[in-house]
């Protein structure tokens, strides 16, 4: 299934570790706050995205599988 | 808002007088009372008894549910889901379910939750005991804006009313939330009535999978389940009569402006503009521009005005909705821009100060119109401006507010394009120190939701 990245905008403090470690995904806004393109990401950024949530000092950027909605 | 002018909705008022093109109006203000609640006893004899509880199904809903279904009840608090969804979503949750109604109202624009409660108490708790039912919760809770007292109060004595109905039925309490447009939004009122701050909340889990106490909760508007007390008794085709097949029924309209009889009247769906301000006597000035949906809304220019219908499909075409049901007209002798200024500025403010997009965004938003008004500036950098803002804001907090104030700006400088060009240049205009004409709550705006 599916996986894509998606920012928990309340936790996050605009570090920018997410937009140097998944760049082909993540880029910054004015602020320093992550702008996400939420396409479900390609096998081989799977591993990077993983990298850029855990390296996120308030866990902010999350990997989900797709939610069915309701 | 004046709320000292004469209720149109009062009998005597225009809209007493007979429509022909809506026969069976009023549905919700049915006899609604010139002064105070309309009792218990009135209210049964006018809309008939509240249906019996009905066998369930093997799933546990009700019949009533899918009563709603075929009726095609949309919420009316704004977001227009529709409302069958929400009640299978909560039945399908974990644990006992609860109904939470919000008639929090924190559109500054709005009254029709408050009209509701204040007068027709009965008609929203009817909505509330029986939505309960249908879910199986035996419990609501009707959460008022802490500064409401007279609604408060009316509630309170409605609810000690309907100890005289034969039951069972929920319980129904009653709580407060702070002031504030955000407040009111679900996951923020759900946070503060499990002791937390009225601040939105990152989702899931959603309220109607884990809510008040943790149980699945129905967050619905007041006017959607004084609508739900209607199909109840009298049916789903009942409900279809009026409005239109993609938007059945009837609705609420707040409309403000320069009007006779400004105030809270029910319309069909798919009933002009025109026709609704001819019941409240008619326009007392020429009108600029009008706002649909309130403060997250969007502004439609005065020339096209003959020709809206009030419903979603029919204001599509303007990308807009009624929201909540707001219409507000802003006369031509106003300034538009201190107006959207004025605004922009008091949204940012009401930030729950939680995601940064928000809070930086409306801030550079309203700081955008605020130079403009100044004078000095570039228009097209201006306008581009808000353009860049409104489109970084957008679906970027933890709840709508950003997205909303981004569409109310957004179409600020399309529909004003010329008086936010003239500003630029020349900065402020004769009309820019008028008295203000968009009703905003009395300061202190902004305050501690913590």
């Amino acid at each position: 299934m599916a996986e894509r990245v998606r920012v928990n905008p309340i936790t996050c403090e605009a570090h920018g570790m997410c937009a140097e470690l998944l760049p082909e995904r993540i880029a910054l806004d004015e602020w320093g706050y992550p702008i996400v393109d939420e396409r479900p990401l390609t096998a081989e950024l799977v591993s990077h995205a993983r990298r850029a949530a855990q390296a996120c000092p308030t866990f902010a950027l999350l990997v989900e599988r797709e939610r069915t909605p309701r | 808002m004046n709320t000292t002018t004469a209720d149109p909705t009062l009998p005597g008022a225009p809209e007493d007088e007979p429509r022909e093109e809506a026969p069976t109006l009023p549905r919700l203000l049915a006899g609604v009372p010139a002064q105070g609640a309309m009792d218990l006893q009135t209210h049964l004899q006018i809309h008939g008894e509240p249906p019996p509880a009905r066998r369930r199904d093997r799933r546990g809903a009700s019949a009533l549910i899918d009563q709603v279904a075929q009726a095609g009840l949309d919420g009316r608090g704004g977001a227009g889901f529709p409302l069958a969804t929400k009640l299978r979503s909560v039945v399908s949750g974990k644990g006992r379910p609860i109904v939470l109604v919000n008639a929090t109202e924190g559109e500054p624009a709005s009254l029709k939750d408050r009209t509701l409660i204040e007068t027709l108490p009965h008609l929203v708790l009817d909505g509330a005991a029986l939505a309960a039912r249908a879910i199986g919760a035996d419990e609501a809770i009707v959460c008022l804006c802490e500064s409401a007292g007279t609604a408060f109060q009316r509630a309170d004595q409605a609810i000690a009313e309907r100890e005289r109905l034969p039951g069972p039925w929920a319980r129904i309490a009653l709580a407060s939330a702070p002031e504030g447009y955000v407040a009111g939004q679900e996951s923020a009122l759900v946070n503060h009535l499990n002791g937390g701050p009225a601040k939105p909340t990152f989702t899931p889990p959603a309220p109607y999978e884990r809510g008040v106490r943790h149980r699945p909760t129905l967050v619905s508007n007041a006017e959607t389940l004084a609508h739900l007390a209607l199909i109840a008794r009298h049916g789903a085709r009942w409900f279809r009569q009026l409005g239109l097949d993609e938007q059945p029924g009837s609705t609420l309209i707040t409309l403000s402006g320069p009007l006779a009889y400004p105030g809270v009247y029910e319309v069909e769906f798919g009933a002009s503009l025109t026709s609704l301000i001819d019941a409240a006597g008619g326009t007392t000035a020429r009108v600029r521009a009008a706002l649909f949906g309130g403060y997250a809304g969007t502004w439609v220019d005065g020339s096209a005005l003959a020709r809206v219908a009030l419903s979603g499909p029919h204001l599509a075409p303007y990308g807009a909705t009624l929201g909540a049901g707001v219409v507000a007209l802003l006369p031509e002798d106003a300034c538009p821009i201190a107006e959207v200024a004025r605004v922009t500025r008091w949204l940012a403010e009401q930030s729950a100060g939680q995601c940064g997009p928000c809070v930086h965004g409306l801030g550079a938003l309203a700081e955008t119109f605020e130079q403009t008004l100044r004078g000095g500036v570039q228009a097209r950098h201006a306008a581009a401006r808000v353009q860049q803002l409104s489109a970084l804001v957008a679906r970027r907090g933890a709840c709508g507010h950003p997205d909303g104030t981004a569409r109310f700006a957004l179409s600020a400088v399309d529909v004003f394009a010329e008086e936010f060009a003239d500003h630029a240049v020349h900065g402020a205009c004769e009309a820019c120190a008028r008295a203000p004409e968009l009703p905003l709550p009395a300061r202190p705006a902004r305050r501690s939701l913590g």
